[in-house]
């Protein structure tokens, strides 16, 4: 590397005449610049590999034809938009686009609801307030397989815990009607730590004096949510719904433990589908399906990043 | 007076029943690795292990001692490849003011919109030409996808607020850039290099798509695999599922307890976490 050369044992600078200097000192800035650079390099072709790769390639598989003897052979011939086609004839679509579409709404709703009561609830100061709050984050910090697993326990019909709490006999499992609120249940219950954690912190900014003016003034605790927490929270807000957005709507793992998608599609998400059409189909299955199905998934998680970069910047930016 | 007290017990007391409210889905996991399988079905299920029992435990260490010790393997490995490849380019762009470090950032901004599915079928196309299919090095690469852009978010925030007259000083005395960022500024790190290895830690050890995906066979077989075929193969067992479960929870557990810092300090980063 360059920059352990950077120090200048040159003559006294009164020996070298202005050009010179001026020389040296935009050596200096180059080499500078290239230790930088060295640094920075291994980095950037990282990114070149695992992240602009990846999607350029997954946009080039959408094109082609990857058959089950590709999986053998890695040959795949250009095809132009036919899977394109494929995926908008099939009658799946409209079902999983739903499927998405509810799962992703609903958790999301349920998951800032249940995240936003019990951050206002934390942020009153009370003994053991801290640890409760590192408790609550356990769920988060497990696997999602080890979560998914235990809810697919509970889910079960006879033996499962969730009916005997509410008092059902819904085969949560292998009931078409029913297969998609199981999985949307258990991941309400997994994204409610992210939410408190983002949504607590974002309550901790506001300034005390604000809530100490309007208990003075009479104002009770709703009044108090109602025109000083919701108003100043809505950067904080607006960050959390879209994160969680983004990170619902590629939701893999819990979904495909609990029900794989099924039965016959009723729990089925564009990311499940995906993976089911390039690696679970048997014979049938295409990997160039299945990244038709991808590179659909990453437009709609890109808008909505880009989005979500445009709001934190104007948050950071004020 | 004793009201204010009355009024804080009352809120202690509802903070724990929403903790265990919250909580129960996991201590019903650890009930029912210690139930005898003739228990399993009962309506309505024992609500504490009143009779239990640790063969679970013995099955699922049987089962699954080897894919735990696999786990190990790829966390650490996981973590190493990403201290090397985010420790100098954080150094670079917070210190060395390298030349693409807001694109970089826009870029690790952006790579958590990217569905792990995307990546996962383009690097199974990618692996199948190069034979990195069933490999630790692929697997620990494709984990480090995750926790690198994570890792340098942190750390460049983190270095950011090392002053530049600690550096210059240094340079002053004669040393280079690379002696400055190892004996400087690498300590200094030290709290937010140990939050992005936990950190990195448990994305690998938490992960299953990439397991899944890129390894075929009973070579390479994490902990989070193994629990997924256990639950496949199991109908009467599920004790022993329970309870590889319950292994598969002890860095989460372990990292909640004994470092309680760092998972803080890391969760306030921006939960890059899917």
């Amino acid at each position: 590397m360059t920059s352990a050369i950077t120090r200048a044992a040159g003559p006294a600078a009164g020996e070298w005449d202005d050009a010179s200097r001026a020389a040296a000192r935009r050596r200096a800035a180059r080499r500078s610049k290239l230790a930088a650079i060295g640094f920075i390099a291994p980095v950037v072709a990282y990114i070149a590999v695992f992240f602009v790769y990846p999607i350029v390639r997954t946009g080039q598989l959408s094109l082609q034809d990857y058959t089950f003897q590709s999986y053998f052979s890695g040959e795949a011939d250009y095809i132009g938009l036919e899977n394109y086609a494929s995926i908008f004839g099939r009658p799946a679509l409209s079902t999983v686009v739903r499927n998405t579409v509810l799962f992703t709404a609903v958790s999301l709703l349920f998951q800032f609801a249940i995240g936003l009561a019990l951050a206002v609830f934390f942020s009153r100061r009370f003994p053991l307030s801290a640890v409760f709050r590192g408790l609550i984050l356990v769920p988060w910090l497990l696997p999602v397989i080890v979560s998914a697993t235990t809810w697919r326990w509970m889910l079960y019909k006879d033996s499962g815990l969730l009916n005997t709490v509410l008092g059902t006999d819904i085969a949560w499992l292998s009931d078409p009607a029913w297969s998609l609120w199981g999985v949307i249940l258990a991941n309400i219950w997994l994204g409610i730590p992210f939410n408190m954690v983002l949504l607590y912190g974002g309550i901790q900014a506001i300034p005390e004096n604000l809530y100490e003016a309007a208990a003075l003034d009479g104002a009770g605790a709703w009044r108090r949510f109602r025109h000083i927490t919701w108003p100043l929270l809505r950067p904080v807000t607006a960050v959390t719904l879209l994160l969680g957005l983004i990170y619902t709507i590629k939701a893999f793992d819990i979904v495909w433990v609990i029900t794989k998608g099924g039965p016959v599609d009723s729990s089925q998400t564009l990311a499940t589908w995906s993976y089911k059409l390039s690696f679970e189909g048997g014979t049938e299955q295409s990997l160039s399906l299945g990244a038709t199905v991808a590179t659909l998934l990453f437009v709609v998680a890109l808008v909505f990043g880009l989005i979500y970069v445009r709001s934190a910047r104007k948050e950071v930016t004020g | 007076m004793t009201r204010t007290r009355l009024r804080t017990g009352a809120t202690v007391v509802m903070a724990f029943v929403l903790c265990g409210l919250l909580l129960f889905p996991l201590y019903w996991m650890v009930n029912v690795s210690l139930t005898k399988p003739r228990d399993l079905a009962r309506v309505p299920p024992h609500l504490f292990p009143v009779d239990p029992t640790f063969d679970g435990y013995r099955l699922a260490l049987d089962k699954n001692l080897g894919s735990l010790s696999t786990s190990l393997l790829i966390g650490l490995g996981t973590v190493v490849l990403t201290l090397l490849i985010a420790l100098p380019a954080a150094y670079g762009m917070s210190k060395l003011r390298a030349p693409g470090t807001g694109a970089v950032l826009f870029m690790f901004l952006l790579a958590q919109m990217i569905p792990s599915v995307v990546l996962v079928t383009a690097l199974f196309a990618l692996y199948k030409q190069l034979g990195l299919l069933t490999s630790y090095a692929g697997l620990m690469l494709a984990d480090s996808t995750a926790s690198v852009p994570f890792a340098i978010i942190l750390l460049q925030a983190f270095m950011r607020t090392i002053p530049d007259e600690i550096l210059e000083s240094a340079r002053i005395d004669g040393a280079g850039r690379i002696r400055t960022f190892l004996s400087i500024v690498l300590p200094l790190s030290r709290n937010a290099v140990v939050t992005a290895a936990l950190f990195a830690f448990l994305f690998a050890w938490g992960d299953f798509l990439n397991a899944r995906t890129l390894t075929t066979g009973n070579e390479i077989v994490p902990i989070t695999l193994a629990l997924f075929r256990f639950v496949g193969a199991e109908v009467t067992n599920w004790n022993a599922v329970m309870a590889s479960a319950v292994l598969a929870s002890i860095p989460g557990a372990f990292l909640l307890v004994f470092a309680q810092r760092y998972v803080a300090a890391g969760v306030t980063t921006g939960a890059v976490k899917d």
